[in-house]
């Protein structure tokens, strides 16, 4: 855990000096209201986040969010533009519901046939995508098809900050209190950790991670609407190649690929460090390559450190292991 | 290193045909909490083959892993045919023409049989790609001097357990090894195969190769060795001929040692029976297996490894499915599906392996121990920490638990106190029966007897006590009643009254069975209680 806890810190540390850096060229980037404008930006990427860390910490790994988000946004999108008269919360529920339901398919495989997750994920990203294809024809869903409610939502401010904003912050208290406070939060740490002694603690492993594919569905959903209300459009492409950045934010943040190790903590800022990046590079006049360049270059520096804290951890229970022999 | 070389060859009866070909001698190996090997010597003949025998544990294949370079000795000399070596690495050993035949085959199921033969040595082509069609034909001149009959371009896994054991031997001849390792080879092999490999060593002996031949098997060592040397406690405690001893004397030299005052088990109540087991069978582990479990009593079950015991452990714990049987818990039919069910009847389970089935590295002590207990630190759905806290705090104070914080990561515990963590997170769920798989196995003696110590106040509480072991002064000093296990079945039932050490290891290894029955060696009981 205080492992956990310097890693965390040690990540913001680096925010901030990216932030003080970005600040001695461009004051204006570190403006209050700029910062809360990066946060809105960086919301999306924080739920998914969330999503993502429940299933690697039960050492799996979900590769089909973004098509996830993609077709329940499609799907939300035309519902609204056929029936412009259903209400947007209603629309969300129903966005989630859809979202936890394609979590689920994945959960079920992972769970009853026993594919490997990156295998089954693989698979259902190709599927969802396809599934947008034949459900729009391939045809956009354009702003003006869009209702003003479905549009005007994530814009609506409250207390200064975009609803946008609001969802990302209770998303992250519900999922620090779920994940800390529930005993399936804690299972999730005990299936990754040691998916066989969690057997013998009477913990249902597939199931387990049954439950993680599904709520990692269902917050693609709620992304699925969040991100075609901003961005105003729906199509096939959606989110296309965004799978990778909320796998990234996550393993930036410190969640171990391994399973058993991370924290909500790790991967908002993980996901934080992602979106300054991304905000300031055009700002400080950056081509978007260097932009891909540095991302890059981060998940291996974050992977290394990762790396280097679990060493030390396994070469103890490698000794521990010739010790009982 | 070198003032450890001692008289090896004095005190050896002369050798039986030809040089030594391997001497070890003062090799001593440890690992954290526990001394594996302590002065430990060993020679090896050609054309004989060396019985090593020992109890579970004794320090055999920790023995085989430093013949086999995978383990490297702390002190002591290997010498080879009158040179000192060392072997760094596991290559360097096979090219020293050391070679090891496993219990379960080290083999690769997707590669052909020349391939598995060849591996690591294949012969080259003059541009160094290998040379298949040279690699086929030398297979099969291999696998026909040992006169198998299998296709070398066959894949692995397609062939039977046996006819892989005759790969890994031709594997190990392929190299022209001078020392063969055979680890338990007999154990997956039916009669008929066992009477195969015994003409194969035949045969080896013949070239002169060295055999080191690991058993339990009492039948097969007078049967196909020339030599013996016993391990007892990682020493070694004996040498010699076969031909100069008999059971007995080797028995009494594996076991040797006065038991049942080091284990302080008091005498509680016992009471009426809490777990009934009639009929339980599984398809491949185990069949038949009936007994009873008191209130307050603590129920050995001894067998060598591999006889179905922990298995059973499993099927009752839920983890496995058994094919037929009955369990009864205070009399009332239980039928358990998973280990989570198992939990809420009362029955816990510690398993052998802490480090894969144990502990959960990652996660702070308090919540290794609450784990299974979650539900009754939650409220609302939401888990209270100070409850949490508290229950740990009770449990691992008991047991005398060794750590800075209960905050303190698990997987940075010495081996002794995660056992504990882990026996403590099984009491934290208030259960009726306790499994214990091989509680003291690779903990160090202060912590054996505080785990021991324990136990007896347990059933003093009312709980009771499935321990497997493998240690024979543990089985003998806490058991009430003791059960024997052979091949997936009940071999015998003792009450600890007058039961011996012999005794047990007869019943494990099958002596009583197939030699006319001693006097000493009680007829194993009716599988059902009194």
């Amino acid at each position: 855990m205080r492992l956990l806890k310097s890693r965390e810190i040690l990540l913001a540390a680096a925010i901030l000096v990216l932030l003080a850096a970005i600040a001695w060229r461009f004051p204006g980037f570190v403006r209050p209201a700029n910062l809360a404008n990066v946060f809105n930006d960086t919301a999306i990427l924080i739920i998914l986040a969330l999503g993502q860390m429940m299933v690697i910490l039960t050492r799996c790994i979900d590769l089909s969010m973004a098509a996830n988000l993609a077709l329940c946004g499609m799907v939300v999108a035309m519902l609204n533009a056929t029936v412009p008269g259903i209400p947007i919360p209603l629309l969300i529920l129903f966005g989630i519901g859809v979202g936890a339901l394609l979590g689920a398919f994945n959960g079920i495989l992972v769970w009853k046939v026993e594919i490997p997750p990156i295998v089954v994920t693989l698979g259902t990203l190709t599927i969802f995508r396809g599934i947008i294809f034949v459900i729009s024809g391939g045809e956009w869903v354009n702003a003006h098809q869009m209702s003003a409610a479905f549009k005007a939502l994530p814009r609506a401010p409250l207390l200064g900050l975009p609803m946008l904003s609001w969802i990302a912050l209770a998303a992250i208290a519900l999922m620090a209190l779920f994940i800390t406070r529930t005993p399936l939060g804690r299972a999730f740490y005990a299936v990754g950790g040691n998916p066989t002694a969690a057997v013998y603690t009477g913990i249902d492993v597939g199931r387990t991670r049954f439950l993680a594919f599904t709520l990692a569905g269902a917050l693609a959903g709620l992304s699925g609407y969040l991100w075609v209300s901003r961005y105003a459009v729906a199509y096939v492409d959606i989110a296309g190649g965004f799978e990778l950045d909320i796998i990234a934010a996550c393993v930036i943040g410190g969640i171990s690929i391994a399973g058993g190790i991370g924290s909500v903590g790790g991967a908002v800022l993980g996901a934080l460090f992602f979106g300054v990046v991304k905000n300031a590079l055009p700002v400080i006049d950056i081509s978007p390559f260097w932009q891909l360049a540095i991302s890059g270059s981060a998940i291996i520096l974050a992977v290394a450190f990762n790396a280097r804290a679990e060493r030390r951890q396994g070469r103890l229970i490698l000794r521990n292991r010739e010790a009982a022999t | 290193m070198l003032q450890k070389a001692r008289t090896e060859n004095a005190d050896t009866p002369q050798a039986p045909s030809g040089q030594l070909v391997l001497t070890l001698a003062g090799i001593c190996k440890s690992f954290p909490g526990v001394r594996a090997l302590s002065d430990v010597s060993l020679e090896l003949y050609p054309g004989t083959v060396t019985a090593l025998i020992g109890e579970n544990g004794a320090g055999k294949s920790t023995l085989v892993k430093i013949l086999t370079g995978i383990y490297q000795p702390d002190e002591g000399t290997i010498r080879l045919g009158g040179r000192e070596v060392f072997f760094a690495t596991a290559y360097d050993a096979h090219r020293a023409g050391i070679t090891a035949i496993h219990q379960e085959t080290v083999l690769f199921d997707e590669l052909s049989v020349a391939e598995n033969i060849f591996l690591g040595h294949a012969p080259r082509t003059r541009l160094g790609l290998i040379d298949r069609a040279r690699m086929n034909r030398e297979a099969g001149t291999v696998l026909e001097r040992i006169g198998a009959a299998i296709d070398p371009q066959a894949r692995l896994r397609d062939l039977g357990i046996a006819s892989k054991h005759l790969v890994a031997i031709a594997r190990a001849l392929s190299v022209d090894a001078r020392i063969v390792i055979m680890d338990e080879p007999t154990a997956a092999l039916s009669h008929k195969e066992i009477e195969e490999l015994y003409e194969l060593i035949e045969r080896l002996k013949a070239e002169g190769k060295a055999i080191l031949f690991i058993s339990h098997k009492f039948d097969e060592i007078f049967r196909i060795a020339d030599r013996y040397t016993v391990f007892r406690d990682g020493e070694c405690v004996g040498a010699g001929l076969i031909s100069k001893t008999n059971h007995d004397a080797l028995v009494r030299l594996m076991v040797g040692r006065p038991v049942g005052q080091i284990f302080p088990k008091r005498k509680a109540e016992i009471g009426p029976a809490v777990l009934t087991v009639s009929g339980y069978s599984h398809p491949t582990e185990f069949a038949d297996i009936g007994f009873e479990l008191r209130r307050g009593e603590i129920l050995g079950f001894y067998g060598l490894v591999g006889a179905g015991r922990s298995e059973l452990m499993q099927a009752l714990f839920g983890i496995t499915k058994p094919s037929r049987g009955a369990v009864r818990i205070d009399g009332e039919v239980a039928v358990i599906r998973s280990p989570a069910e198992a939990i809420r009847r009362g029955i816990v389970y510690v398993p052998e392996e802490r480090g894969r089935q144990g502990a959960i590295a990652g996660l702070p002590i308090f919540q290794n121990v609450t784990l299974p207990s979650l539900s009754r630190t939650t409220r609302h759905g939401f888990l209270r920490l100070a409850e949490e806290f508290k229950l740990a705090r009770e449990y691992t104070s008991r047991l005398d638990l060794r750590a800075a914080s209960l905050d303190q990561d698990v997987g940075t515990l010495s081996g002794g106190n995660q056992q504990k963590v882990v026996i403590a997170k099984w009491l934290a769920t208030a259960p009726k029966v306790i499994i214990l798989d091989e509680p003291t196995k690779g903990i160090d003696i202060g912590s054996k007897a505080a785990v021991h110590a324990f136990m007896s106040e347990l059933v003093a509480a009312g709980l009771s006590i499935i321990m497997v072991s493998s240690e024979i002064p543990e089985i003998l000093g806490m058991s009430d009643r003791v059960i024997v296990m052979r091949e997936g079945r009940i071999a015998a039932e003792f009450a600890r009254e007058g039961l011996d050490a012999e005794t047990l290891v007869r019943a494990a290894a099958g002596i009583a069975g197939e030699m006319p029955p001693m006097p000493d060696a009680s007829t194993p009981a009716p599988l059902q209680g009194p």
